[in-house]
């Protein structure tokens, strides 16, 4: 008996613990809320200050891209409260009757704090206000280094100039390199049309050899270092690369380029709704925001935020905040359906096996 | 004392669940995926598809590097395995320690180490530099990818070559010496026969995870050349189409279980199973 008892025991005392884990993991405390967020896209120190002031527990999770994050929301996989996906990706969240309508009641903080031209910008994806708030906006330009390029820049066809062979980087996901394209050749960058995104691929093609990467998170560190003259690179990041080397200047291509905005959003089925409110509302106090774009240096659209910025050049920095009314052919990103998403992911299929 | 049967068998237990929920669980999630569609009607396409253009492309590419970086594996891994074979222990066992200590870190650290070591004002081309001499262009080629991989797995084919060469029974090789074989003749004849299933465990070794591997050619090639891997991993993170994805891993596992296949034929002693 003693000799088969062991085993048994073991078994139990292994896997005991594990079975009754797995019933009660999820959603257990009732004073939590499980925030899913891009990496290194808030100041750690405000989620202690929220836990303080709260006390409720956040549990926090980083993604790395917006395609990343949807599979695990739409599957239910985790239970998730709060997101923070770019634009396009609300709007297909929302046509997936993925997300909560908001009680902005019980963000006080929203109304009051953010601009009304990102309220604007945001009907793009979500028309009636109901479901988003704007948390970080930008530009997609080029960072270019003044020491390595002969005239100053102001246009995405630089990319296809042989005098920076070698000497380009590019952005390593589908819509936005296809937005670089686009832009050159003057089409919309939610196109759809057959010819223009032909005609955008081959231009792609045709680009490849004079780049080199294909690169997401490294255009910051690539250009710092002096690895490159031209890179294709968020607004947010530029101000932190300028600070790490000066030689290095951001700009809006003539073309035009993407707006875009990440905003916070509750799922349909967030087991901590409340708490997901009282959490988007805490990262709308202005405080809170200003601690957060110092941090992270991705503009906010929180006015009294920006109001309490100390450095003039950076509240008036036209890397961080520029006045979008001087620029022609501004666009955010718009869902196109599962179909188009197909036809561009195979495009530049061909163009990566180039 | 006899083994109790009842005994190994649950003693087996937390092996065979944990087996049965993380290989035969998501090896069936991929089957599943991988012959169905969006709609999760049943289709080849997403096997058949290693056929376009692109993916075939993809997989020759995979197929060519990692055989380079085997050849280039083997080609190091055999000297340097007799080597420390002829060593006495307390020698050996110092080098074999060098050899693994680097395994011990991140594979993805010791890639991007790499990286900033082969870039264009890297290390490599700074000390290049300060020496007059001309710069070393390969980062973001398939050069770069094969040097990529020949790291990190060559410790892979060391291993075991060094494992089949210590069972080589001296009085063999002392035989073959008496009866009048020279160094080469001892070798091409005695030698390198009875290491062969050390080579075929090493070959597999390097070049299952070559084939597969995507971190090596996005960090060093730039990702500007498509293998297989990463075809896969972009069909999952960025297209977010499981089914092709899957479908073409399939592909891949039968490449990888013919490998397997062979290397087991050859490979009874497990020399490959002493890492």
């Amino acid at each position: 008996m003693k000799r088969k008892f062991l085993p048994i025991a073991c078994f139990f005392a292994i896997f005991l613990p594990l079975l009754s884990g797995c019933g009660n993991a999820p959603s257990s405390g009732n004073n939590e809320v499980i925030v899913y967020n891009w990496g290194e896209y808030l100041d750690p120190e405000t989620l202690e200050m929220f836990e303080e002031e709260t006390g409720i527990t956040v549990i926090y999770d980083e993604f790395e891209t917006n395609e990343i994050m949807y599979p695990k929301v739409e599957t239910g996989a985790t239970e998730y409260d709060v997101l923070c996906p770019s634009d396009y990706m609300i709007q297909k969240l929302i046509d997936h009757d993925l997300l909560a309508e908001l009680n902005f009641e019980n963000i006080p903080n929203a109304k009051a704090n953010i601009g009304s031209q990102y309220w604007e910008q945001s009907k793009e994806f979500d028309p009636e206000n109901k479901y988003s708030v704007p948390y970080c906006w930008g530009t997609v330009g080029i960072l270019y280094n003044k020491t390595m390029v002969d005239s100053p820049i102001d246009s995405w066809s630089v990319l296809w100039d042989e005098t920076y062979a070698d000497n380009i980087l590019m952005q390593d996901s589908v819509r936005d390199a296809f937005m670089v394209a686009l832009k050159r050749n003057g089409c919309s960058m939610n196109s759809t049309d057959t010819v223009e995104l032909e005609a955008a691929k081959q231009a792609l093609i045709d680009q490849k050899p004079l780049v080199q990467a294909y690169v997401v998170d490294q255009v910051r560190d690539k250009m710092i270092g002096n690895e490159a003259a031209i890179g294709v690179i968020y607004s947010g990041e530029a101000i932190y690369t300028q600070r790490e080397n000066p030689d290095l200047e951001y700009v809006i291509p003539k073309e035009g380029t993407n707006v875009w905005i990440d905003s916070w959003v509750i799922t349909k089925n967030a087991p901590n709704k409340e708490n997901a409110e009282k959490f988007i509302d805490f990262m709308c106090r202005p405080d809170i925001a200003l601690m957060n774009f110092e941090y992270i240096t991705y503009s906010t659209p929180n006015e009294a935020a920006r109001e309490l910025i100390e450095e003039d050049d950076i509240r008036n920095s036209p890397i961080a905040f520029p006045d979008l009314s001087q620029y022609a052919g501004l666009e955010t990103f718009r869902y196109l359906g599962a179909d188009a998403d197909q036809i561009y992911n195979d495009l530049w299929k061909e163009v990566k096996s180039k | 004392m006899k083994p109790n049967k009842l005994t190994d068998r649950l003693l087996s237990a937390p092996y065979l669940l944990w087996e049965a929920i993380f290989i035969i669980v998501p090896l069936g999630m991929v089957f599943y995926y991988g012959l169905t569609d969006r709609f999760g009607a049943f289709t080849m396409e997403n096997v058949v598809a290693i056929m376009g253009a692109e993916h075939a492309k993809a997989l020759w590419l995979s197929i060519a590097l990692s055989l380079a970086s085997t050849v280039v594996c083997f080609l190091l891994a055999y000297p340097l395995a007799m080597i420390l074979a002829h060593m006495n222990v307390s020698q050996h066992s110092f080098i074999v320690l060098i050899f693994i200590l680097p395994m011990w870190m991140n594979f993805l650290l010791r890639t991007l180490a790499w990286q900033t070591l082969l870039e264009k004002n890297g290390v490599i081309n700074n000390i290049l530099e300060f020496l007059h001499m001309p710069p070393l262009a390969i980062i973001n080629t398939p050069a770069a990818i094969i040097l990529g991989m020949v790291y990190n797995f060559l410790p892979f084919m060391v291993l075991p070559i060094y494992n089949s060469l210590v069972k080589v029974d001296p009085n063999v090789v002392n035989a073959a010496r008496d009866l009048g074989a020279n160094e080469i003749q001892t070798f091409f004849k005695i030698i390198f026969p009875l290491t062969i299933p050390g080579v075929i465990s090493g070959i597999t070794m390097v070049f299952v995870p070559a084939l597969t591997t995507f971190v090596i050619s996005k960090l060093l090639g730039g990702s500007k050349i498509l293998l297989i891997g990463n075809v896969i991993e972009e069909e999952f993170t960025q297209a977010g189409n499981w089914h092709l994805g899957s479908g073409l891993s399939i592909v891949l596992m039968v490449f990888i279980l013919f490998n397997m296949v062979i290397s087991a034929i050859f490979d009874k002693n497990g020399e490959g199973n002493m890492l």
